[in-house]
């Protein structure tokens, strides 16, 4: 008896650590991969390596290249899913370059570690076009060209909105004494965010920033970190939290400790993200506005690519559109029109 | 003077010592910065329910009280200690919240199915998990980390592929309870003391206590006097498993969500931490319950401190990291020893003038 349980019990084990393995590997679209028309000249293949499919964002951003890369549009996309690895990304880019593709877009996970496999790329010939987060390389010329968010626009943006409002509200000129709920200390978003928001606050020498304190870009951190700010200052007039998970946790302590937030509430609250649960928040009155970091990058993708197929040069860094909503928008009409 | 040693001479002392010590700062921080001195201390009652930085440190720190509890049961018994509460927390996290909303919905206001079957997969799923580690770790022989290690890897990830790779938010009022409020009080609160009160309760009543402890001191005496010791084990780690399943519902519920990446991040190393805090030895043997949690809220304290502090977040670890290195130090035996030599010579000083 004590042998049979045992047995269930190994082959139970052998299960559970086989599906870790399998999960563990890079998700591929099989089917697609073998039905590739080998004869097919005028095709341009495209393999592309996405970080993983992490938020709502990261699907809207995948969603967007599936939708530009199709062969209608005389496109053939390789689409490698890396699960948050690392070496799952250059794995997929060395079977790229084994493959022969004609282009490769990567999503780095992070910024280093990328120098061997984009000399292998670039002596096999193949542009390499880097798309939202960045790459630390010794030689930029390993790689063609950056697309992504301008993170410091956003922050300006942000600053100017601010600007604008309490003008509005005639509170141009009082004492405005704002928090921050800062990222990930080091990342290319905080980083950016902080000092766009910090070029416009220089202007104002009645806006007094109390602190800085970083929520992680998580919703338990960010409400943890605002509950702190809410018992060391009394009368804060405006949160800026620099993504939209932390805006989640800090509207929570905000309520939790009997205040109000949003437009008609005691504090002025900025995200940033623009995530279709932050523009619902909006639309009950919680956030007044939101800055968007736009996920829809594969249009710019291609026409980058159908310039170098013109022989054309392009510019090495290029930004994506980018805008805002607040509360005095059409929200639920701006809702119906988004992917993400 | 033998009241003092007698006070110093207790279990618990240092570990209640360092707590002190470290809340110990915030007074001298709001006398020098002009405040009232016991401003960290105040509990008011605002917006009906407990507000005050002391609430802050119960409250955010009743995840690592509960996941120390398991923590210390499992080191006590094994000598080792399990890696993978804090992604079994994620997991647990994720079914329930799945559950809740039906597959591959990622927002919901509306429970799919009643709120108790979900919470009550999600911490048997928690259970089963700490079987598994149980299993490998009493009857397989593996050693505690590396059998953890499967389930601290794998975890999160089945946890993501059951939320399809989606944030689950779980919006519901009746879901929110959990990591809201019981009255005035903060819920996480209730439910670790609940956790503390019961697991102390079943040590204290049977022998359940003495027999992990002797497991833990001598595997194979204890088999030779009786008990069955790899049953002891197995029972640790589902116990292990359970905490982290309650404290992995707390965490979720907070946030009304499953964020598979971020929900017990780093947990495992607090958990451990809290047990050696409290002046457990990490190899295994006797343990003192009142001693981990005692410590899982000193480090809820520490971080609450650096924030009243306004330390910037990118220096933070490195303060927590000193501050914790103090805490060992104090606790370590040579410490200690040099204590008592310092004291004895005074003594034969004063004798001998």
């Amino acid at each position: 008896m004590k042998n049979v349980c045992a047995g269930i019990w190994i082959l139970l084990i052998i299960c559970l650590v086989c599906g870790c393995s399998s999960s563990g590997q890079p998700v591929r679209d099989e089917t697609a991969y073998q039905e590739r028309p080998q004869d097919n000249e005028n095709q341009i293949v495209v393999g592309f390596s996405q970080v993983g499919s992490e938020s709502d964002w990261r699907n809207a951003n995948s969603e967007s290249f599936r939708s530009v890369f199709t062969e209608e549009n005389g496109y053939y996309l390789v689409f490698e899913d890396a699960q948050q690895k690392q070496e799952n990304q250059l794995k997929a880019v060395r079977d790229f370059i084994l493959q022969e593709v004609d282009y490769i877009v990567l999503d780095p996970i992070v910024e280093t570690g990328w120098d061997s496999v984009l000399v292998e790329a670039k002596d096999a010939g193949i542009p390499v076009i880097i798309v939202d987060r960045q790459v630390k390389v010794e030689d930029d010329d390993l790689y063609t060209c950056w697309v992504g968010s301008d993170f410091r626009r956003e922050g300006r943006l942000a600053g100017k909105w601010l600007e604008k409002y309490l003008e509005s509200q005639g509170r141009g000129k009082d004492r405005i004494r704002m928090v921050t709920l800062q990222g990930t200390p080091g990342s290319s978003p905080q980083i950016g965010r902080t000092k766009g928001f910090a070029s416009v606050m220089k202007r104002h020498k009645n806006w007094e920033m109390l602190e800085y304190q970083s929520g992680d870009f998580t919703q338990a951190k960010g409400q943890e970190v605002m509950e702190h700010f809410l018992k060391t200052y009394d009368g804060i007039d405006v949160v800026v939290s620099e993504n939209d998970n932390m805006t989640f946790g800090a509207v929570e302590a905000i309520e939790e400790a009997g205040l109000t937030c949003g437009p008609d509430g005691d504090m002025i609250v900025l995200s940033f993200d623009a995530v279709r649960a932050a523009l619902q928040a909006m639309e009950a009155g919680k956030i007044n506005a939101d800055f968007e970091c736009n996920p829809l990058l594969g249009s710019m993708v291609s026409d980058i690519i159908h310039r170098l197929e013109r022989k054309e040069t392009v510019d090495k860094i290029q930004y994506v559109d980018e805008q805002y909503f607040d509360s005095d928008m059409d929200l639920s009409a701006i809702m119906d029109g988004r992917a993400y | 003077m033998s009241k003092i040693k007698k006070i110093t001479g207790q279990p618990l002392f240092l570990p209640i010592f360092c707590m002190l010590l470290v809340m110990a700062v915030n007074i001298f921080y709001d006398l020098g910065s002009g405040r009232f001195a016991f401003n960290f201390f105040t509990v008011s009652i605002r917006n009906g329910v407990l507000y005050g930085r002391l609430i802050d440190i119960l409250n955010r720190g009743s995840e690592i009280a509960i996941l120390a509890i398991g923590m210390t049961l499992v080191v006590s018994a094994s000598a080792g200690t399990d890696i993978s509460v804090g992604s079994v927390m994620s997991l647990t996290a994720s079914l329930c919240c799945m559950l809740l909303a039906g597959y591959g919905v990622a927002s919901t206001n509306t429970l799919a199915v009643p709120l108790i079957v979900g919470v009550l997969a999600g911490i048997l799923l928690a259970c089963v998990c700490g079987a598994f580690n149980g299993f490998l770790v009493a009857y397989l022989n593996v050693q505690p980390m590396v059998a953890t290690l499967i389930l601290f890897s794998a975890a999160r990830a089945i946890g993501l592929l059951l939320c399809n790779n989606l944030i689950v938010y779980v919006r519901n009022d009746a879901f929110k309870f959990f990591g809201g409020y019981l009255g005035f009080i903060p819920t996480p609160i209730v439910i670790a003391a609940i956790c503390i009160a019961v697991v102390s309760l079943v040590l204290k009543r049977t022998a359940l206590g003495m027999y992990i402890q002797s497991v833990g001191i001598n595997k194979d005496a204890s088999r030779i006097a009786g008990l069955n010791s790899e049953k002891i084990i197995f029972l640790c780690y589902i116990v292990c498993g359970l905490m982290a399943g309650i404290a992995g519902i707390v965490a979720s519920s907070r946030i009304s969500s499953a964020d598979s990446n971020n929900i017990g991040l780093n947990y495992e190393l607090d958990a451990i931490l809290a047990v050696a805090l409290g002046g457990n030895s990490l190899g295994g043997g006797k343990f003192n319950l009142a001693g981990s949690i005692i410590g899982a809220y000193t480090i809820q304290a520490i971080t609450t401190t650096l924030f009243a502090l306004g330390v910037s977040s990118d220096q933070a670890p490195v303060y927590k990291a000193i501050i914790v290195i103090i805490i060992v130090a104090i606790q370590a035996p040579p410490f200690n020893a040099w204590v008592k030599r310092l004291s004895a010579k005074k003594a034969l000083a004063k004798g001998g003038a």
